[in-house]
This record gives C-alpha cells, sequence and structure tokens, in this order.
C-alpha cells in the first residue's frame, strides 16, 4: 500500500526540458518511477530525457498517456498557472517544488482546488517518495528503504537526516511525504495523517514541523482523537527570534503564535513523543520496535 | 518586509482611505516649516521599523512650527529599541472622539484574508485579542470573490459603530482589502481608526508588512525597503540568495536547509552554547555559496567557532568538503571549525577534511559536532 505515490503512478513532468526539470527527471526515471510525459509549451512532439513525450499542453499528456500525476519544475510565477493548468487537465495529485510563490496567489490556487479532485502537495517542499516504487520529488533517492514508518515534514534536509538515520538502523519507510515550508500549502499535516492512519502498510509515524502558523496544534488534536499508530515528532526552531522568517516563507513567530514550545506542548499532551534533538527520532522510532 | 507609517500610510491614501494631512521631515527646520505650513497644532511621529514608538517617547505633540522643531530635534536624535530615528512624520493633530481599529492579515489556518475591527482601537490588537476576544469582530472574505459590502457591514455593526459612519467605514474596509491584495501584504493595519471631532473617520496610523514572496513583482515597493531593517551581513546575504540571521550568540552555524538550520540552533542551545546566526546555503552548497556564507559567519566579531553541519543528498559530500576547503582557502578563517558531513559519500567527506592544511575537527553527529563547537567556543579542550 503506502500512500499518494507508488507503482500505479504515472508521472508527468511540467518543466521537462528545463535544466531542473531534466536533472530530476532523470533522477526519478533511475529511481523507477514511471514518468510517462512531460510538458514544455512549444516543445509538444519533441522527446526528452531520452525517450519521454514532450507535449505542448497537461490536458495532451493526459489524453496521451493516461497521466494521474504531475510534479512542477516551473519557476515560482509561472506556478500557479502551471497547478491551475494540472488541475483542469484531471491530474489527481500535483507536487510543486518551487519557492516564493506569494501566499496570496497561493490561497486563491487553493480556493479554486477545493472545487475539484486536485490534491497539492507543496509549494516550496522536496516532493514525496514511496520507497522501492517511486520518487516524484528531489530528494537523494537510494537514502530511503521499504517499510513502515511514514513521515510528513515542512522540512527538505532534516526529512533526509531522519530518512537517513532510520535506514543506518536497519528500519525502512512507508511513503515520506514533503509538505512545504510556505505559509499555505496544499496539503496538511492533519491530511497525512489521516492517510497514514488509514495505510495498512505504515505502522508508525514520524512528524517534522517547526516554527510558524498552528499547523502542528491541529496536527495534534487529530494524533489525540484519532491517531491509534505511535507519533513520534520533531519541531525545529526552539532558539529561533520572533518575527523573523527562518528560511522558509512559513517559519515565522508572529504576534507570539506558531513557537515550537506551545508546538511540543501539544505534541506531548496528545500522546506523541518529541525528540529533544533531530537523532533522538530514530531512536524513538526503534524504541516503539523493540 | 515592513514598510514605514508614512510609506503604509501613502499607499493607504491611494485605496481612497482617508489620512492626516502631513509630511515626512529629516531635519528639525523641515518640521518646523511643515508645522507653519499645516497653520495648526500637530503631531511627531518617529519614523522606525518597531513597535511601542509612543511608550518610548517618539510621538508628540507640537502647537507652534518652534515646538514643532524643538520637539523633532529631540526626537530626530532618540534610538528607539536600538533604531536610530531617521525621519519623523509631522502629521496635523486630530481631534480624536473615539479610537477603532481595523486591519487585515492573512491568516494561515483558514488560507484566507482575515479582516478584523474592534471598538478599542489604539492599543495593541493581541492586548484585546487577550483581555476582551469578544471584542474582536473578523470575516475572512472568499479569496476568489474578495471583501463585499456585507463583510464590511457585519464588521461596522459588529462593533457598534453609530450608522452614520457606515458608509464611510464600508469605503475604508474596502480600500484597504484592495491594498492587502495588489500589494502582496501580510499585514495591513489602521490603528487607530479615529472618529473626529468634525464626526470624520481618519486613518490616523498604518502599517503594512509585504510578503518577501510577492516582492519580486513590485519592484516599487521593494525599492522602499529600509536599510536599518536588516543588518548589513543580511543584506549581502539576501543579495546572494542565502538566508542568514544575524543573532548574537558565539556560534556560527552553516547548514543546508532551513528545518536543518533551524534544529541545529537547537542542539547547540541544549549543549550549553548559541548560535551566533541562522544560515541556510540551499540544498546544493555549491563552492561560491559556501565561501559567501563563511565570509558573513567570519566577519561577526562574537563568533568563536564555526560550526558547519551539512547533509549530502543529491550533491556529495566529498563535492561539499571540496567546496569548504576551497572557500576556506580564500577567507583564511582564524577560529576552530568543527564539520560533520552526514550522507552520500559522507566517509570520503570527512577524510578530505581530516587531512586539510587547516585544522577542522569533525564530528559523525549532531550531537558531537555541538559538543565540540561550544568547547571549542570555550576554548576548552575539545572531546
Amino acid at each position: 500500500m503506502s500512500i499518494l505515490v507508488g507503482k500505479e503512478t504515472r508521472l508527468v513532468v511540467q518543466g521537462i526540458t528545463g535544466r531542473e526539470g531534466t536533472f530530476h527527471t532523470r533522477q526519478m526515471i533511475e529511481y523507477g518511477t514511471q514518468v510517462v510525459a512531460g510538458v514544455t509549451p512549444g516543445k509538444g512532439g519533441e522527446w526528452a530525457v531520452d525517450n519521454v513525450p514532450v507535449f505542448d499542453t497537461v490536458a495532451e499528456a493526459v489524453k496521451a498517456t493516461d497521466a494521474n500525476t504531475s510534479i512542477l519544475f516551473v519557476p515560482a510565477r509561472f506556478a500557479p498557472d502551471a497547478i491551475l493548468e494540472a488541475a483542469d487537465a484531471g491530474i489527481q495529485l500535483v507536487i510543486c517544488i518551487a519557492e516564493n510563490i506569494p501566499a496570496l496567489d497561493m490561497a486563491r490556487v487553493r480556493a479554486y482546488l477545493e472545487t475539484t479532485h486536485t490534491r497539492l502537495i507543496g509549494p516550496n517542499c522536496p516532493g514525496l517518495i514511496t520507497p522501492g516504487q517511486a520518487k516524484v520529488g528531489i530528494m537523494p533517492g537510494h537514502i530511503h528503504t521499504p517499510g513502515h514508518v511514514g513521515i510528513v515534514s515542512r522540512s527538505g534536509t532534516l526529512t533526509y537526516e531522519v530518512v537517513y538515520a532510520l535506514t543506518a538502523r536497519g528500519i525502512g519507510q512507508s511513503t515520506a511525504v514533503g509538505i512545504g515550508g510556505d505559509p499555505i500549502v496544499g496539503t496538511s499535516f492533519l491530511d497525512v495523517l489521516q492517510m497514514f492512519q488509514e495505510d495498512p502498510q505504515t505502522e508508525q509515524v514520524v512528524l517534522i514541523g517547526e516554527i510558524g502558523g498552528t499547523d502542528e496544534q491541529r496536527a495534534a488534536q487529530f494524533i489525540a482523537e484519532h491517531m491509534t499508530k505511535p507519533v513520534t515528532a520533531f519541531i525545529a526552531g526552539q532558539t529561533a527570534p520572533p518575527g523573523k522568517r527562518m528560511g522558509h516563507a512559513g517559519a515565522i513567530i508572529a504576534g507570539g503564535e506558531g513557537t515550537a514550545a506551545e508546538k511540543i506542548a501539544a505534541l506531548r499532551a496528545a500522546g506523541a513523543q518529541v525528540a529533544h534533538h533531530p537523532e533522538e527520532i530514530a531512536e524513538l522510532v526503534a524504541r516503539n520496535l523493540a | 518586509m515592513k514598510l514605514h507609517e508614512y510609506q503604509s500610510k501613502r499607499i493607504f491614501a491611494r485605496y481612497g482611505i482617508p489620512i492626516p494631512e502631513g509630511e515626512v521631515a529629516t531635519t528639525p527646520e523641515e518640521a518646523r516649516a511643515l508645522a507653519a505650513q499645516l497653520g495648526r497644532p500637530v503631531v511627531i511621529k518617529s519614523q522606525v521599523l518597531v513597535g511601542g514608538r509612543g511608550k518610548a517617547g517618539g510621538i508628540r505633540l507640537a502647537h507652534t512650527p518652534e515646538e514643532a522643531e524643538a520637539v523633532a530635534r529631540e526626537i530626530l536624535g532618540m534610538e528607539i529599541k536600538g533604531l536610530p530615528v531617521r525621519k519623523v512624520l509631522v502629521d496635523e493633530a486630530a481631534e480624536i472622539r473615539a479610537e477603532l481599529y481595523l486591519g487585515a492579515v492573512l491568516d494561515r489556518q483558514h488560507r484566507r484574508i482575515a479582516v478584523m475591527a474592534s471598538s478599542e482601537g489604539g492599543v495593541d490588537i493581541e492586548e484585546v485579542a487577550a483581555r476582551s476576544p469578544e471584542k474582536i469582530v473578523t470575516v475572512r472574505p472568499h479569496p476568489l470573490m474578495g471583501l463585499q459590502d456585507y463583510h464590511a457591514r457585519s464588521l461596522a455593526f459588529g462593533i457598534g459603530l453609530p450608522k452614520e459612519h457606515v458608509r464611510a467605514f464600508t469605503q475604508i474596509a474596502r480600500g484597504l482589502y484592495q491594498a492587502f491584495v495588489e500589494n502582496d501584504a501580510t499585514l495591513a493595519e489602521i490603528n487607530p481608526l479615529v472618529i473626529t471631532g468634525q464626526e470624520r473617520l481618519l486613518a490616523v496610523d498604518g502599517k503594512i508588512v509585504l510578503d518577501d514572496s510577492g516582492l519580486a513583482r513590485h519592484p516599487d515597493l521593494a525599492a522602499l525597503r529600509d536599510p536599518d531593517e536588516e543588518t548589513p551581513a543580511e543584506r549581502e546575504a539576501r543579495e546572494h540568495g542565502l538566508s542568514y540571521i544575524q543573532l548574537d550568540g558565539e556560534i556560527g552555524c552553516m547548514v543546508n536547509g532551513a528545518g536543518l538550520a533551524m534544529a541545529t540552533m537547537d542542539v547547540v542551545k541544549l549543549y550549553g552554547g548559541s548560535p551566533a546566526n541562522f544560515l541556510d546555503i540551499g540544498g546544493g552548497a555549491r563552492a561560491e555559496q559556501v565561501a559567501v556564507a563563511l565570509r558573513l559567519i567570519l566577519g561577526d566579531p562574537r563568533v568563536k567557532a564555526v560550526l558547519v553541519n551539512i547533509f549530502g543528498g543529491i550533491t556529495r559530500c566529498d563535492e561539499v568538503a571540496q567546496g569548504l576547503l576551497q572557500a576556506m582557502e580564500a577567507v583564511r578563517p582564524q577560529v576552530p571549525f568543527v564539520a560533520r558531513l552526514v550522507g552520500t559519500n559522507e566517509e570520503e567527506g570527512r577524510r578530505m577534511l581530516q587531512e586539510a592544511a587547516f585544522p577542522i575537527f569533525t564530528a559523525t553527529s549532531l550531537v558531537d559536532a555541538a559538543q565540540k563547537a561550544v568547547a571549542a567556543a570555550k576554548g576548552e579542550p575539545i572531546p
């Protein structure tokens, strides 16, 4: 099983002929992801990355290849347009890697997506991976190993750290989802926790949050009320000063809201184990298996 | 990015929001001339990007041009929360009958703009929210429809606004929402929105915070950035596409990824040190980025040790190590370095650092790295 992506994923890459698009398409194919199409307006009829057919529009790509998932390698200013194009072409899952999309653009895009059947992951995220099946993102594939720990995170490299440490201990992952570091993202902690709770392959969950917003608090409420699988959490930014944007657009303590302390307290109260530092996460996960 | 009060109010005025007559002065003489021109009592208001200007004595009334000059001289010499006052706003003094609050903020949880009003203006809205939350009325218009008149009316009637002001209030609320959207704000606030002695509504104070991600399409707004809002090092970092925030500790941190960078600071603190900065050099960790990052960190005289924490994914650890060594060759650091490289080709990366001409302490775990950096900063033997 696992969630969101797997063997059944038929991926279209929007922006496939760009530098990033080409590089990461090759990496995804090498990992075993079924990349069925690419889209670059004006380059329809060409081939990219050896033998991936390129189309002018997502709709054409879907019609010709039955693509069901899309990943965007387009600059921030073109990303809202590309997300909406994918949604209107009937793509079920759209992954947006780009950083620096204005928050109000995302508010409008999200509001529109609610009228469709399309789920958005990101923006400002590394994508997601179901080890051994499909990698739809920019994470290093080889550090992952198939298994039963679901991971959901607002941060890229911090997630790789945890995955790497888990794999080193021989603990595999069901799916690792990077939901993105922006203030408005397509998929929240809560959405992914729900999916992990229902996924038979996932036996326990790691949640990696950070300062800013209250998404972790709502995740905590869900954990308290609905999760039967153990959750291990970590919150980055305990030493972050208020009012400063810590790299991610969403990582800012504003109006006294969104501190690490309040998130950690909420997660602990909900029954999650909260690690003091990132390396402790794998330790706590291993202890659950003992 | 924060805008000054005078910049915010000028934007509000473009959207039909009534603001006091006034102008900016950078010298006491200018303030005097402006006061004379207005020909009535004025308020001299320091323009600095921090809250609490009034409590700090940075907002004062002046009845005559002479008094305006004297007051402006005092305020222009002040520092408020460490920021020098370089400009004052000389505004006509309004006769205040009542103070209201009207503000709009990006509501992350609802993924909409929340527009809030309160009959208790002139104080921090967070304070009102904590003390008497029932005095704040909120509407959240649909992002694809925007603020409708009924939203504004429900705010007006919700805060008990006398009905003769409802029409003007509606205009102001529409203007505020439009200003928020068209300028890509994350916060736009009128506090207080005053009912004057002449029974008019007037935006006496204003504040706008812009979405940094929206600045690319507003070059005119990007040009308004106050150099005092960031340190010279922070500015240099921004110009090189690095995320850098100066703190007051002594362990310089260089990390790839924002989440990992925050976590690294946390671990330094957990083991008794204090981070000198937040620094995300991005995923790739290329040599030139690393060199700029090193210069920024070492430019801070408080830094007594540097902790490098890199996860090598698609960029391999040996490539990162090579970039780091090239950068050190160029920058020639005088403080001890502790480096932790984890991920792809980590042994090779570590070996390269250990064999380097520079004394670099390597660490295998983040905890180990933090302990070594803390000891190094204190001048203690490295464990």
